[in-house]
């Protein structure tokens, strides 16, 4: 899994599940079509129109694959609408310095690389995106490395399973399914206080 | 003192180990699943595409809380998205042989209300949902966190979740709670001291005399908030109080099975000499009653205090933040908050929406009317609780000061079921979240505890309860 992209920056710390796709839009059933409705609050006007001077809404985004945002990316609500919303727009990767746990995980179920960069890195990336703000950053996930043009090779972490998971398309679920035996024998000895088929 | 003391967390988590292998997540089994209509449709479908059943209907327990309109239940949802999402729930539920309470049933209520209103939830459990604020659960000394939709598929499916361990975080509160001080200003203070992000990578155990001192209600409200320090779950040792209110629940063991229970429960309270990787002390006596002012749940403050500057901020990135949360909020750096004028007043969620916080917010409403520029709007966390409510009058107590009544659910604390604030409205609610536009495109939102909405509801102005004549 690697790829070069330009970077979208959403420079703020925080930002919530709720910013990311707002509530209103978890009413739907399915898990596709979310991609319009990313950041759907700071994108569009009251009346739907698109903002041209929001980010998402340029030409340049729209064909990124790199969302660059500031600290604890992805706080907040558990939704997974929120790494479904920015895959379908188009994002692999999103560069933080941290992410919320939950986020985390919901990520790299959908393929969505959480790319976590020390502070000194961020700050190194935001001044080269000043001075060049069409400059490409190359991300390769064997390596675990990710770099820009004149930009250092930054080591980054990811977690083993989840990069084993990510390079070799592994079904969490089948995996899992996998361990049957292991699952039965813990259910046999286990105690259970509860029945909830019981009342 | 065991050769190996070990914490609560420790402890839970070990007894839920299925299997375990050097470089992969651990296999943990689940002993309760909750869900709800909003996280679990797409699940449900990745199960029927797999052609798999759910593996532990006895373990698993459903509702419907978030898009469910909290009008009177007579009425239809009139929303068609949300009617169909609700309908789906249904459909799922009886197809997969879950245990369900819908949109009709007396004991409908929000997800996070219901599991320990009904024994559900008990010490010890591990317990997930697709929903932040599962750590509510921890309240029982259960080791209780939200998870996402793939997650719910896989739990359904295999009643097990892969998971890697959190390093424990100690949150102690010592002392004695002044009056008009409640376990809500506990959680809010927490997250003003170590910020949104502070507990990342944590569970927190709470402890200490304060925290004993609270009732299983107040502990379910402190628990419930830890996702929004960042820590995916919080937990506090069950104790006396824990048993005494489960006892004799609808889902609780009974006879020989609880004094089992009773006893296996009894092992879980941490070592002496477990130690934690982070901690943290909170004095109860010095704590006021909290607020928030910007526009998320660390960014609170005492409500006798001012709005923070961002000139005196050294970070230039949170310099930013806080900037433009005071743009979004549309209030002064340095200007006290109470008396400010707000439009709306929510009580409820599963943050606030329990007897307790029905009978302390009806305490204040009492023989007062809500100020007549503010709508107040009171949402019972189940039907059971609104019976109970009823039964004890305090409905009358909201109707004769102003307030509405309505049916139980998540109501305006997610602004998904029609209740909503409109843009540039200021609401003081009892609910989790103040993020831009949580409740309702535009809304601003200042999070505090029931009595001091109560007190904003009747002067129409952020107030400080003790300040009420």
């Amino acid at each position: 899994m690697q790829f070069e992209s330009t970077v979208t920056q959403i420079q703020a710390d925080n930002i919530d599940t709720d910013q990311i796709i707002p509530a209103r839009f978890l009413k739907t059933i399915s898990k596709v079509g979310l991609g319009d409705q990313l950041f759907f609050d700071w994108r569009y006007d009251a009346d739907g129109s698109p903002k041209p001077d929001f980010i998402l809404n340029t030409d340049k985004a729209k064909a990124s694959k790199v969302l660059f945002a500031g600290d604890n990316f992805g706080c907040g609500s558990s939704r997974e609408h929120a790494p479904w919303a920015l895959t379908q727009y188009g994002f692999q990767a999103v560069i933080s310095t941290s992410f919320a746990d939950i986020f985390k995980q919901n990520s790299l179920k959908n393929r969505l690389l959480p790319l976590v960069v020390s502070r000194d890195v961020h700050q190194q990336l935001r001044n080269a995106l000043t001075a060049n703000p069409d400059l490409t950053v190359s991300v390769n996930v064997e390596t675990q490395i990710f770099t820009w043009s004149g930009g250092p090779a930054v080591d980054f972490a990811i977690d083993g399973f989840a990069k084993h998971c990510l390079l070799a398309g592994v079904d969490e679920i089948g995996y899992v399914q996998q361990h049957e035996a292991q699952i039965a024998a813990y259910e046999a000895q286990r105690i259970g206080t509860l029945n909830t088929l019981a009342s | 003192m065991p050769s190996n003391p070990r914490t609560i967390i420790q402890k839970v988590w070990d007894n839920h180990i299925v299997a375990e292998r050097e470089g992969a997540p651990a296999l943990l089994f689940i002993d309760l699943h909750l869900v709800h209509e909003v996280t679990s449709p797409q699940a449900f479908s990745g199960l029927r595409q797999r052609g798999v059943k759910v593996r532990r209907p006895d373990l698993t327990f459903a509702t419907v809380d978030h898009s469910t309109p909290t009008t009177p239940r007579n009425l239809p949802i009139l929303d068609p998205i949300a009617a169909t999402q609700v309908a789906q729930m249904e459909t799922n539920a009886q197809e997969f042989g879950i245990p369900y309470f819908g949109f009709q049933n007396r004991d409908q209520g929000i997800v996070h209300v219901i599991g320990p209103e009904n024994g559900l939830t008990q010490p010890g459990m591990t317990v997930v949902c697709g929903d932040s604020h599962t750590a509510t659960h921890g309240a029982f000394g259960a080791l209780a966190f939200g998870i996402g939709t793939s997650e719910v598929e896989m739990v359904l499916a295999t009643q097990c979740l892969l998971q890697k361990k959190s390093k424990s975080y100690e949150v102690r509160v010592d002392g004695t709670l002044k009056n008009g001080v409640t376990a809500k200003d506990i959680i809010l203070a927490l997250c003003a001291k170590i910020g949104i992000g502070g507990g990342t990578g944590c569970v927190f155990e709470f402890t200490g005399s304060a925290i004993r001192a609270l009732s299983m209600e107040e502990r379910m409200t402190v628990c419930n908030m830890s996702i929004e320090a960042g820590a995916r779950a919080g937990l506090i040792a069950p104790d006396e109080k824990t048993y005494e209110y489960l006892n004799g629940r609808r889902f609780a063991p009974k006879g020989e099975k609880w004094d089992e229970a009773v006893a296996y429960w009894k092992t879980l309270p941490t070592d002496e000499g477990a130690t934690y990787d982070h901690s943290i002390a909170i004095d109860a006596d010095t704590l006021e009653p909290m607020i928030t002012f910007g526009t998320n749940p660390g960014m609170g403050m005492a409500i006798n205090g001012a709005v923070p500057d961002p000139a005196d901020i050294a970070d230039p990135l949170e310099r930013e933040s806080l900037r433009k949360a005071l743009v979004y909020m549309a209030l002064e750096a340095g200007k006290p908050l109470a008396g400010q004028k707000i439009d709306v007043v929510f009580i409820g969620s599963c943050t606030n929406s329990r007897i307790s916080d029905l009978r302390a917010a009806a305490g204040v409403l009492k023989g007062r009317k809500v100020n007549s520029g503010v709508r107040v709007m009171v949402v019972p966390g189940s039907q059971e609780i609104k019976r109970q409510a009823e039964a004890e009058g305090l409905h009358e107590v909201f109707r004769a000061a102003g307030a509405e009544w309505r049916e139980a659910g998540c109501s305006m604390c997610i602004a998904m079921n029609g209740d909503q604030l409109s843009p540039g409205q200021y609401s003081v609610s009892t609910s989790n979240r103040n993020f831009e536009g949580r409740q309702g495109k535009g809304g601003r939102t200042f999070l505090a505890s029931p009595l001091t909405a109560a007190a904003s509801a009747v002067m129409g102005v952020v107030t400080d309860v003790r300040t009420l004549a």
